[in-house]
């Protein structure tokens, strides 16, 4: 495999016989559609760790009282639910979206930079490896939330923070890689005539990202170093004693931490805007203007960092700048939704899995949408900071947001990787599920939050208690309906379903639907020629 | 557009990357537990560091072959290209949050702890009545509100002496390794050889200066990583962008040998063009940092 004659001639999976060979060909392997198999499958197992996690959380919280774990134990369940949902489930599962379609969509035989690309994937299994090592530790785990505020996170961190610093540095690693090959491949792999403006939304979306990943991750990297340097070196950055400011902390923090959220919801937008129009069997509603907005949102979410700080005493005029730019935001995402449900308007619309999913995101990511509004009035966020009605929020975009247009991509392309259409009646089970489950969960934190309770604390006043009792048992069911999302995807993927042709769905257009299914290993020897306008 | 119909290169599998990642994680591993005093923690660390040099070197050995082989088209060359813009992009914005932070704090943390409420991002005056209602505003920050945790330095580094040097020095090297680069279209070997050798030279002179300086401000003008916001910004600023430089001068000798070598061309000389694209990106730094952390 070293031989550099061989090199050009790989153009399908060698030979996997015997069981290092088998395994080997998953840790060195240089193929796009391999690595983001690994990518999913990290991201699914990582699902199920951080869902435990918040299983355990909902399951102290159904009643008031501490019952079943420590306060200690929740603050590091509460911290590590957030760190491995962001990090190891969002993060992962679009970039091996990613990778599975954007070679596929723009006619490219593979990533450009296909070694880097083994090495961001591998660099992951390593950085959670760090950051779940700190649970087995004599001493606690990082107890702070996964935004690791100095100075709980400096001054008051346990001594396991060092690890969770490292693990941060190489998660950042590995993105700032990701996104290099993402954009490296959209910039030179487009085959002839795969001009920007025919390019499909995902790969848009995924382009921002991309700029997005590579201007804030950095940040992150940035940000840890201070707080190790803090921690270790005699450095002040967050000690007012010594001329800093604690304050600096959450600025450069949410510097990054804004861009990420945007990060996680940007390439589910792209999936929506590629789901819809098939199952609608129209075209994309103003193609155009679904990318200007995706461009609006990735420079306003730039802007936008301090309405996470409204109660930490910054000046009012900074505070009214924030408000403002985070409303403005409403307008390119309102955009969006508009077009989206423009598209589905007059077109001739069936319900299959993916569909009901985005159909889904529609309603329940514009609720979230709606509540972010909401925190976004300074005088209403003196009253809603710290309380559920922000986890309600964050929950609502996240799930039915990123969530939700992760499992419509699986839904929509697995058939097309596999060549076997999956469970149809599993699929919509799933789904009901899922969506009831959603709403049981997070809807009754709305409320709440308004009320006044306080987030990541393990006990509540007695009056909480309807409300979080239906909230955990909605959490049980959203937890346990994600089995039957396995089990259809173990199924299709060892070929339990029916075979599919090239195109899997009626109202499907694009490259990727016009190769085989499933693809051969390498997509593309040669560029096709794109004629067809999208 | 610049594809050539049929000519996609595609990379067999590779072991590097994993070896690469098995390296970082003995380095953080390794760092981590130093850090904590655990007796194995440095020898981990310096393992992990070896490994990482050693799958550099075997990485960066495959890919010089193949180049050599001729495998890479203009194609390949247009994804590393894009490849290294973006990288040294991304190292700019990691500058940028310590910039972020050095202006923060002059901007608005010490004029805040000063009582002045009126800054732009600061908060309420209250933690100067409260804790320290002695401490006074002024930059570089030669009274830490507590001196008993953070010692003020005696002395700051002057901008007019060696500061001044090493901004000549570094700008003298951005022009020797373009000197160098019109060799290289010229195809003239010598002149990229004493171009590239200038540059080196240069680079490790104004290490030296730097180590000077450093002495100088530990042992003489009792600046520290522990005196305070302004030892904080001034040695993290300095000390990464002499990280850089440090790599930067370690990839030009890698370059310098290469052309020793001959493995480049008045067409073929990427590595070459990535490596003045990095230290002309060091050198960028340097000014910003003798503007904000030196000078003003």
């Amino acid at each position: 495999m070293n031989s550099i004659e061989h090199a050009v001639d790989q153009h399908a999976p060698y030979n996997s016989q015997g069981f290092f060979s088998k395994v080997t060909r998953w840790i060195f392997t240089t193929n796009h559609k391999d690595i983001g198999t690994l990518y999913l499958w990290l991201s699914l197992i990582m699902f199920f760790v951080g869902g435990a996690m918040a299983l355990l959380i909902r399951a102290e919280l159904f009643q008031p009282g501490a019952r079943i774990i420590s306060p200690e134990i929740f603050n590091q369940m509460t911290t590590f639910h957030g760190l491995i949902m962001v990090f190891g489930v969002i993060m992962p599962a679009m970039v091996g979206l990613a990778n599975w379609q954007i070679p596929m969509m723009i006619g490219a035989p593979d990533m450009a930079l296909p070694r880097l690309n083994n090495w961001s994937f591998w660099i992951l299994p390593f950085a959670f490896a760090l950051l779940v090592s700190t649970l087995f530790m004599s001493g606690p785990a990082p107890n702070f939330g996964w935004t690791f505020y100095a100075p709980l996170s400096t001054t008051y961190g346990p001594k396991s923070t060092d690890f969770m610093i490292f693990s941060i540095h190489l998660l950042g690693l590995s993105s700032i890689l990701g996104a290099i090959n993402i954009i490296a491949t959209i910039f030179n792999l487009r085959a002839p005539g795969m001009t920007f403006m025919k390019m499909p939304i995902f790969v848009w979306s995924w382009l921002i990202t991309a700029f997005l990943l590579l201007a804030v991750m950095p940040v992150l990297a940035g940000v840890v170093t201070m707080m190790l340097a803090d921690r270790h070196f005699g450095t002040s950055f967050f000690n007012a004693a010594g001329g800093g400011d604690p304050i600096l902390f959450q600025h450069v923090f949410w510097f990054f931490g804004h861009p990420e959220v945007y990060i996680l919801i940007m390439p589910a937008f792209g999936v929506m805007s590629e789901v819809i129009p098939t199952f609608s069997r129209k075209k994309i509603f103003g193609y155009k203007f679904m990318i200007y907005a995706i461009s609006v949102i990735a420079f306003l979410s730039l802007l936008v960092w301090a309405h996470h700080m409204f109660t930490s005493g910054i000046p009012l005029v900074s505070e009214l700048f924030f408000m403002y730019a985070t409303m403005l935001i409403a307008v390119p995402t309102g955009v969006k939704i508009f077009n989206w449900v423009a598209t589905i308007y007059k077109g001739s619309v069936t319900f299959e899995t993916p569909m009901l999913f985005a159909i889904a995101f529609l309603f329940l990511f514009t609720l979230g949408g709606f509540s972010g509004l909401m925190l976004s009035i300074v005088p209403a966020d003196y009253q809603y900071q710290d309380t559920y009605f922000v986890v309600a929020h964050f929950h609502y975009v996240l799930i039915p947001g990123s969530v939700y247009a992760i499992m419509a991509a699986i839904y929509y392309w697995l058939p097309k990787w596999t060549g076997h259409r999956y469970n149809e009646r599993l699929g919509q089970w799933h789904f009901w599920l899922t969506v009831i489950s959603t709403n049981l969960t997070f809807f009754p934190m709305h409320f709440l939050g308004l009320a006044g309770m306080p987030r990541r604390i393990p006990d509540y006043a007695l009056q909480f208690a309807d409300f979080n009792m239906i909230a955990t048992i909605g959490a049980f069911i959203f937890g346990f309906s994600q089995l039957l999302f396995l089990i259809n995807i173990v199924r299709t993927v060892r070929g339990k379903g029916p075979h599919v042709s090239n195109q899997v769905w009626e109202g499907a257009h694009g490259l990727e639907w016009t190769l085989p299914s499933p693809p051969p290993y390498h997509t593309f020897s040669s560029p096709p020629t794109i004629d067809e306008c999208k | 557009m610049i594809h050539e119909k049929g000519s996609y290169y595609l990379p067999s599998p590779s072991y590097w990357p994993i070896f690469g990642s098995c390296a970082l994680f003995c380095i953080m591993f390794g760092a981590a537990h130093w850090l904590h005093g655990v007796n194995w923690g440095p020898p981990l660390f310096f393992v992990g560091l070896a490994l990482l040099f050693f799958v550099m070197y075997g990485w960066f050995h495959h890919v010089i072959q193949e180049s050599l082989a001729g495998l890479y088209n203009k194609q390949v060359d247009h994804s590393y290209r894009w490849g290294m813009a973006w990288f040294i992009f991304s190292e700019v914005m990691f500058f940028g949050a310590f910039f972020g932070a050095l202006f923060y704090s002059r901007i608005s943390a010490v004029a805040e702890l000063a009582g002045d409420s009126t800054s732009l991002f600061g908060a309420s005056a209250l933690t100067h009545y409260l804790i320290w209602p002695g401490f006074m505003p002024h930059w570089p920050l030669l009274h830490n509100p507590d001196p008993s945790l953070f010692p003020a330095p005696k002395q700051v580094m002057e901008a007019w002496g060696i500061p001044a040097l090493n901004t000549l020095i570094l700008l003298s090297s951005g022009g020797t390794i373009t000197w160098a680069h019109w060799g290289m279209i010229k195809n003239k070997r010598s002149h990229v050889l004493i171009g590239l050798l200038l540059t080196v030279l240069l680079g490790i002179t104004f290490l030296c200066f730097q180590a000077h300086e450093y002495i100088t401000a530990y042992e003489d003008y009792n600046l520290r990583l522990t005196s305070g916001i302004y030892g904080t910004t001034f040695f993290m600023l300095t000390g990464f962008h002499g990280l850089h430089v440090t790599i930067g001068t370690i990839m030009l000798i890698v370059i310098l040998f290469r052309a020793y070598l001959n493995h480049f061309n008045s067409e073929h000389h990427f590595a070459f063009e990535a490596v003045s694209w990095y230290w002309h990106f060091v050198d960028v730094v340097w000014l910003f940092l003798f503007v904000f952390v030196y000078w003003l």
